[in-house]
């Protein structure tokens, strides 16, 4: 090879963090074993995944060689905005499926509150930040509002399932900027006693699924469908699977949304307890690897954000596996880099490109 | 020293944050934990049970549909039930390429283009793995062709289903309405209000009318049934089964006989009618015609006929009843007399000389009569039995809007009567600020003459002078119209009635009262507008005839019937309440240009009443068309 190309090449993946990486491409890979078998075979659905990933691989190529504080420059602007788009859609969304989620453009229609699981923490690591010398309880009040605003929003929609998981992802910032012990647990043993008032203001789909979790026959045809027949397959796959393509949970229709939310119901069934265990394995194996990125980040900036983006991709995980093996309630929440769909890719990538940009340029700095 | 500080701070800092990273870390680790338990448990422990429920035996849950409730009138004739038959469907996902699948499907039972239109209609309206019927009713012969080359045809199966029919065709169309298939929307519909699982193998959902209104009673409880199937889906035998329940039926106020005479009276006219019972405000003919054959929407409605249906210039789909919104004509003026009475703006014997036209003190403008030359001295009995207009414009303006907004108002005139079904009109009983911020218009004195013969900016559907009429006919007591007079539980054949539903009275006088009914009377007999139509009547009825106008005249032009093409003729109208002293039926007739409301529109009436008191059948009436003296109002 000659040392121009080598050259080249090296200038190019200057920013790439080898690990996450090899991991993220491990996981693709399987994404795409598994959407084949889930799609019935479809090369079209592969092929357009394929796509997706692609995308996102370089969007997350172009992430990594983004300096930090370029980054921190754009969270308020990118926060305002996503706010605004926010209100727009209260204003003028669409209804689709009964929320009010989506916004049209005209020429793209846009889910703003996917854009808000990159702006929130982003914005809210460069608040924390900002204020670094002397952090009070003020601060924290103020984060709290810059995030209660846009979560409040996607509630409305209504979109409980997102509101949590940005709601989580702003409290994993605050979580890791400080805000003291007492306090979270004064806000959890709140969180407790809002329950009987939090329950009566969900939506009665919203509470079906919950009952639904406690017993599936209740309503074995409505809200328990989901969860009873991904608990099937998950159940049925035993020790080590009935085998890529040969899932007859999936393959028989009893999975709904097979490609995409539950798509962890055919893997499962396909390749068992062991094939389970690798997958939890390989996203441990991501989510330590982030870990270590945190944990030598550079500026409190930096350390939140990708603290926050490291505990995003684990609860994306986290609650996607529980919800398809009946712990947790239906949401529409994908598994990250397996399911189906560009939206959730080109996050989750994105992610994974900052906190790339956060391990590398680190050392530049340094030197 | 400061900088030292700093650093220590930053130290401490960074430890914390090290601190909360553990944490964290031993958290995700912990939660990770569970869910490997969790694996562990359903995969390992419990492998063998959920083995068996999706391995060995692969059960499928199976929606049972109920029978729809069926729907009577109140002497138990059937308006709609359900019949079973065999029908051809398809599943699109399974089926590959439709057009040659269509094409040979049709070698072995009749495909009509219809059939083929229709399909394609729902094939947009359904999902890809549900299926969609090509053909309904398939013949015995056609089922067993089929069977025999099934193999042929992956995708393709014969389902027995219920359908709904409707024996009496385009009689009920508008009130008992039809079901339809489920689209998105009424999907969206029932996954909000929480009813999408009840509805999971329901095809159907009614859409209008009754059929709309009461779709829970109708509908019923899905049941469930667990099967065992084997390798290609098919059930092999049932494990347990929750039987659905059926849907509750329905017993309506409508009398179909009284219908079908009211509906065959209106010969080739179009027009509503409905008939109230003001001791209860039940509903006793609802009429629009013309109508539509319900049966077309039941399978999917193809869009030829579709087109047809809503292109026709009769405009069968529209309820005029319900939502046809039209003066209310001289039908207007026993209320204007009562109001005149109740307010002391007039008393029983102050009379007027018409000249045959009214004008404004110091105004030029002239409204005219529709009699030329006026109706000489008018006192208020007379200014009914002749229906004099002169009477009536100065009346009106002697009330004042306001208060003629506000007595027509307890008439329900200017406000949905609530009967049980969707989509009624609530008619305009206009004010000033209704006319600014219709118009963004002052009200003038003028648009209140108008108004005292119910012309001008006053319109009210049929169905709002029926309820009108019965609250007159009542004495002031208003009942809220209704449909359903019981509902059968499916399970206990239980009749629980639905009590009349009082919706206030109006506080009369019973001299005022009197009055006016005493000159409604007077309408059907000799002399009076409607006394062809009274003619031989052995029960004394109340009515009051009407026209209402369709084109403005100009100043100076007269009416001339012959002249004005069959579309903009006069629409005639005819309230009425029988027998007079002691009424159990009220009714409003509108004839859509049908010229005047003593000859088209009483006549009808009075076949209505004939046989709902009397139980005479119809006979064919002299119509007043070619009588000339005949009165225009």
């Amino acid at each position: 090879m000659s040392p121009a190309i080598r050259n080249l090449g090296e200038r190019l993946t200057r920013h790439l963090d080898g690990t996450l990486c090899g991991l993220v491409l491990a996981l693709m890979a399987l994404g795409l074993f598994v959407l084949f078998s889930a799609s019935n075979a479809s090369f079209a659905r592969v092929s357009a995944q394929l796509v997706n990933m692609l995308v996102a691989l370089a969007l997350m190529w172009a992430f990594a060689n983004i300096p930090p504080h370029y980054l921190s420059r754009l969270a308020l602007p990118l926060f305002l905005l996503g706010v605004g788009l926010l209100v727009a859609v209260a204003a003028f969304g669409e209804v689709v499926n009964g929320a009010r989620r989506w916004l049209d453009l005209g020429v793209v229609r846009i889910q703003p509150s996917e854009l808000m699981k990159i702006a929130v923490p982003l914005a809210l690591a460069w608040y924390f930040d900002r204020y670094e010398a002397n952090l009070r309880l003020g601060n924290y009040l103020v984060a709290a509002v810059m995030l209660a605003v846009p979560v409040a929003l996607i509630v409305r929609q209504p979109d409980l399932g997102t509101a949590l998981l940005i709601a989580a992802s702003g409290f994993f910032v605050l979580y890791l900027a400080g805000l003291s012990w007492q306090l979270i647990a004064g806000l959890a043993i709140a969180g407790l006693a809002s329950l009987p008032l939090a329950w009566s203001a969900l939506h009665e789909y919203q509470r079906q699924r919950i009952l639904t979790l406690i017993d599936p026959m209740q309503d074995p045809l409505g809200a328990g469908y989901h969860t009873l027949q991904s608990t099937i397959a998950v159940g049925s796959g035993g020790l080590t699977g009935k085998g890529w393509l040969n899932g007859t949970q999936s393959h028989l229709d009893f999975i709904p949304e097979r490609t995409t939310d539950f798509i962890f119901a055919v893997y499962s069934e396909e390749f068992g307890f062991l094939g389970n265990l690798i997958l939890l394995a390989l996203f441990l194996l991501v989510v330590a690897r982030a870990m270590m990125i945190t944990a030598r980040a550079p500026t409190l900036f930096t350390r939140l954000l990708a603290g926050a983006l490291t505990l995003i991709f684990f609860a994306y995980a986290f609650v996607n596996m529980g919800m398809v093996a009946g712990l947790l309630p239906v949401v529409g929440v994908p598994l990250p880099l397996i399911s189906y769909g560009g939206t959730a890719m080109v996050s989750i990538c994105i992610g994974f490109g900052i906190l790339m940009s956060i391990a590398t340029h680190k050392k530049l700095v340094q030197t | 020293m400061h900088a030292v500080v700093e650093l220590r701070n930053l130290q401490l800092e960074l430890h914390r944050f090290h601190v909360r990273l553990a944490v964290a870390a031993g958290a995700m680790f912990l939660l990770f934990a569970i869910l490997g338990a969790r694996f562990f448990y359903l995969q390992v422990v419990r492998y063998e049970h959920y083995h068996t429920l999706a391995e060995a035996n692969r059960i499928s849950i199976v929606p049972v549909v109920p029978n729809r409730g069926i729907i009577s009138d109140r002497n138990g004739v059937v308006l709609a039930h359900n019949f079973s038959a065999y029908t051809l469907e398809v599943t699109p996902s399974k089926a590959g390429d439709l057009e040659a699948l269509i094409n040979a499907l049709s070698e072995i039972v009749e495909i009509t283009p219809r059939d083929r239109r229709r399909f394609r209609k729902l094939l947009e309206e359904s999902r890809n793995f549900e299926s969609v019927p090509i053909r309904t009713r398939l013949s015995e012969e056609e089922i067993a062709r089929f069977a025999a080359n099934r193999y042929r045809f992956p995708g393709v199966e014969i389902n027995a289903r219920l359908f709904r029919q409707y024996p009496h065709g385009e009689l009920f169309s508008h009130v008992v309405g039809y079901i339809g298939r489920i689209n998105q929307r009424d999907l969206e519909r029932l996954e909000e209000s929480g009813q999408a699982a009840n509805y999971r193998g329901t095809d159907h959902i009614g859409k209008v009318g009754v059929e709309q209104s009461y779709e829970r009673e109708l509908h019923g409880v899905t049941g469930v049934e667990q099967v065992e199937t084997d390798a290609g889906g098919r059930a092999v035998r049932s494990l347990s089964r929750t039987p659905p329940v059926s849907g509750n039926n329905l017993v309506l106020t409508l009398d179909a006989k009284l219908q079908q005479v009211a509906y065959t009276a209106f010969g080739d006219y179009r027009g509503a009618l409905v008939a109230i019972d003001p001791r209860s405000g039940a509903v006793l003919a609802f009429v629009s015609k013309p109508g539509f054959d319900p049966n077309l929407f039941v399978d999917g409605i193809d869009v030829q006929t579709w087109n047809e249906l809503v292109g026709s210039p009769d405009k069968p789909m529209t309820n005029r009843a319900l939502h046809g919104q039209y003066p209310p004509g001289s039908t207007i003026k026993p209320f204007m007399a009562l109001a005149g009475l109740e307010l002391g703006k007039r008393t029983p014997h102050y009379a007027i000389s018409d000249p045959g036209y009214f004008t404004l003190a110091g105004g030029a403008h002239q409204w005219r009569d529709w009699k030329k030359g006026g109706h000489g001295i008018v006192d208020l009995h007379r200014s009914l039995v002749v229906s004099c207009d002169t009477y009536y414009y100065g009346l009106a303006n002697d009330l004042g809007i306001d208060a003629i907004h506000g007595f027509l108002g307890r008439f329900g005139f200017g406000n949905r009567t609530g009967l049980d079904i969707e989509g009624e009109a609530g008619g305009i009983l206009p004010s000033p600020q209704w006319k600014m911020s219709r118009f963004r218009q002052k009200w003038f004195a003028g648009d209140t003459i108008s108004v005292g013969i119910g012309q001008g900016y006053i319109v009210a559907t049929p169905l709002q002078l029926a309820y009108a009429t019965a609250i007159l006919a009542a004495n002031g007591t208003a009942f809220r119209p209704h449909l359903v007079q019981h509902i059968q539980d499916s399970r206990t054949y239980q009749l629980k009635a639905l009590p009349p539903q009082p919706a206030g009275a109006v506080p009369l006088k019973p001299e005022n009262l009197q009055r006016v009914k005493n000159a409604l009377v007077d309408v059907t007999r000799p002399g009076g507008t409607a006394a062809r139509a009274g003619a031989g009547a052995p029960y004394a009825f109340a009515g009051k005839t009407g026209t209402a106008q369709v084109i403005a005249m100009k100043p100076g032009e007269r009416y001339d019937e012959k002249r004005v093409s069959e579309r903009l003729r006069d629409h005639a109208l005819f309230i009425a309440y029988a027998p007079a002293d002691n009424p159990v039926i009220a009714l409003a007739v509108l004839v859509e240009n049908g010229g005047s409301g003593s000859g088209t529109a009483a006549p009808i009436a009075r076949q209505v009443l004939d046989y709902y008191l009397l139980g005479r059948e119809p006979q064919p009436l002299a119509r007043g068309k070619d009588d000339e003296h005949e009165p225009r109002d």
